[in-house]
């Protein structure tokens, strides 16, 4: 069964009783909440996702009002096996951090993985990551190439196995920022956006639905081709340079979540990894110019 | 007294009969899982089944989480060793000798309590005389006082039996430099003097460890002295492991209870033999019980511990804590700081932190 197998109150009336049980790709978490309005938008943005019923999931998150006072102080938190996670916040701003709890349970607990901080999406079998810091424009990119028919794996985390170099998809919504938000919009007329949560400490955040598609294909292979570090300034010619692998070995480390925890098998998954893939850096502006770079380069593969 | 629940009972098996988890069911394997990473041992129980050989076993979701349990403990393993290399470093040419406590203690002597213990920081005892010339000497390599607030700094220095944590700079590495092992205000008073004359040389490393009593008694003393007794379970373990390897040297178990007299400690280790027996079956001979029985507390005070601390010490289910429990969390907290403070202090102290939970301070 899907999640949009039922209805919005059917779900509403789960989430706040005995909680809803979600399968994205390799996870599957429990979630429970007493925050009323992320119903309605968490069962649009996961409609497509398996609702399931194991005895085993790997993680219960709860969302509910914080504290005795929070009738007046109107402030919500995230709790996992009875400890908040992340700082309180108003309601509004819960679905974000329903997203961002997820990500956190994933950067502290997954190391089945290897886990880079990057976008990633994949057309052919073949994976385009996209690392760098908030604000380096990876979501933007990863939406629209996502809208141009790229499969979605995450905008958010690399899942990669150590053993067989895959790339694990969790296929969840896409996280947009401020300007970034009017900007895909304009792009792709046809995204479903949850709400915005216009006060969070990074401003204003909506989420785009992964696509059908993204999520019936979530087992798919995809395995790493192209590295890219972009860099979005608003004045920058579109450029796309080749760096040494040295280079991109050295900055995916370090946008890397358990590159430490995993020691030896930290590097020698890195290390194979940028062996197999062409690295560049993608300075832009302007995201058609930048799309027509990026799918340049998947051309390019095709050919030889 | 009060039982700590069916919950609880299979954290407890897990830790005190390792084997056990081999015939769980997937719902009680999800209720482990969760109580074991509330409780810090998630890894100890992930270490002890793969020395088993259980792992392979184990279905797909718990693989996983053991694993990965695995790994965060090899790395926080690789950097505790490095963290103390590093304090060794920079206070070498020092005259003080370095004592490691526990965590760091367990994992350089190659005790058993260091399986699947992460220690979140470097614990490390040094002769009160020395006090300004280690600090000085961290300071000038990387470390820094991560608590700039006057009362904090005098918290540590004038009441408590440690500097206030020093973190580096660049490895965010805490050294929690000792100078006893109980307070200045405490009501018990074991003498650091004592622990020295004591102690035993880990090789040719230059450093330090606890004698096998000592550091019995000096978990003990942690866990029900001036610890927070909910966050003992883990110390109530380490006690367990100890207790079981040290038992093999004849000595060990006859010169216990002795010894806890002389530090002043036969209170501490009353709890922590009958907690430890109780909880984990821990195995102790019928003469030492019947000796540190007759330190225990009068029958109301044994009572009302009996009835508090193994539901605190233990966590519930995680969706339904049982009504009563934070209040007995609450009443062991303000116990722990009781013994910690005389009383005007202690006023002083809690209403500064009630204060601050209700209006932090920037940063804070």
């Amino acid at each position: 069964m899907k999640v949009g197998d039922i209805s919005v109150s059917d779900f509403a009336g789960l989430l706040a009783s005995q909680g809803v049980t979600i399968q994205t790709g390799p996870f599957v978490f429990r979630l429970t909440s007493h925050i009323p309005s992320i119903a309605a938008p968490v069962w649009r943005l996961y409609r497509d996702f398996p609702l399931i019923e194991p005895d085993l999931v790997d993680f219960h998150l709860v969302l509910r009002p914080a504290g005795r006072f929070a009738r007046f102080t109107g402030r919500c938190e995230v709790v996992i096996d009875a400890r908040r996670i992340l700082s309180v916040f108003k309601s509004p701003a819960a679905l974000p951090h329903l997203e961002w709890a997820l990500n956190w349970w994933i950067y502290n607990y997954a190391h089945q993985f290897f886990i880079v901080h990057a976008a990633v999406v994949e057309r052919d079998g073949k994976a385009i990551l996209l690392c760098g810091p908030p604000g380096s424009g990876k979501s933007t990119l990863c939406a629209a190439l996502v809208a141009r028919g790229w499969r979605l794996l995450s905008d958010e985390v690399a899942l990669v196995c150590p053993d067989t170099l895959k790339i694990f998809a969790t296929a969840r919504p896409i996280s947009l920022k401020n300007e970034s938000i009017e900007v895909i919009e304009r792009f792709a007329p046809s995204a479903v956006f949850g709400p915005r949560a216009l006060e969070t400490h990074k401003g204003i955040v909506a989420h785009v639905a992964p696509p059908e598609q993204s999520v019936r294909h979530i087992n798919a292979d995809a395995h790493p081709c192209w590295i890219l570090f972009p860099s979005y300034a608003a004045d920058a010619a579109t450029r796309l340079t080749p760096i040494p692998k040295a280079r991109a070995f050295l900055r995916a480390a370090s946008d890397a979540f358990n590159y430490q925890i995993l020691g030896a098998q930290g590097f020698r998954t890195l290390a194979a990894m940028i062996d197999r893939c062409s690295c560049f850096e993608l300075a832009y502006a302007d995201l058609t110019e930048a799309l027509k770079v990026i799918e340049g380069l998947g051309q390019q593969a095709h050919r030889a | 007294m009060r039982s700590a629940g069916h919950h609880s009972q299979i954290l407890l098996k897990a830790l005190a009969d390792p084997a056990s988890i081999r015939g769980l069911s997937l719902g009680e394997w999800d209720l482990l899982l969760r109580q074991a990473r509330t409780a810090k041992v998630l890894a100890r129980i992930a270490i002890l089944a793969a020395d088993m050989g259980l792992i392979g076993g184990f279905p797909e979701k718990v693989r996983e989480s053991l694993e990965a349990a695995r790994k965060i403990f090899a790395y926080r393993q690789r950097i505790l060793r490095w963290e103390v290399g590093r304090i060794q470093a920079a206070l070498h040419g020092l005259e003080s000798p370095i004592l490691l406590l526990k965590g760091a203690a367990y994992e350089l002597a190659g005790l058993p309590p260091a399986r699947g213990r992460i220690a979140s920081d470097v614990d490390i005892m040094i002769p009160e005389s020395a006090l300004p010339s280690v600090e000085a000497a961290l300071l000038r390599h990387g470390w820094e006082h991560s608590l700039l607030e006057p009362y904090d700094q005098r918290y540590f220095r004038d009441w408590m039996h440690e500097l206030p944590p020093l973190v580096h700079r660049d490895r965010d590495g805490i050294v929690d430099v000792h100078h006893a092992i109980l307070p200045r205000t405490s009501r018990l008073k074991p003498d650091a003097a004592k622990l020295w004359s004591s102690a035993v040389a880990l090789g040719d490393s230059g450093l330090f460890v606890l004698s096998p009593a000592d550091m019995v008694l000096h978990s003990a003393a942690h866990a029900f002295h001036d610890g927070e007794i909910a966050l003992a379970l883990r110390d109530l373990v380490d006690i367990h492991d100890l207790l079981l390897h040290f038992c093999r040297q004849p000595d060990f178990w006859p010169n216990l209870a002795p010894r806890a007299a002389t530090l002043d400690l036969s209170r501490p280790l009353y709890y922590a033999l009958r907690y430890a027996a109780l909880m984990l079956g821990t195995p102790v001979p019928e003469d030492v019980a019947a000796e540190v029985r007759r330190r225990a507390p009068g029958g109301l005070v044994r009572a009302a511990m009996d009835r508090l601390v193994p539901g605190v010490l233990t966590p519930d289910h995680p969706d339904e804590p049982p009504p009563g429990q934070s209040r007995a969390t609450l009443l062991l907290y303000i116990r722990s700081h009781w013994l910690k403070m005389p009383p005007a202090l202690l006023t002083v102290h809690l209403c500064r932190k009630a204060l601050f939970r209700h209006f932090p301070r920037e940063g804070v």
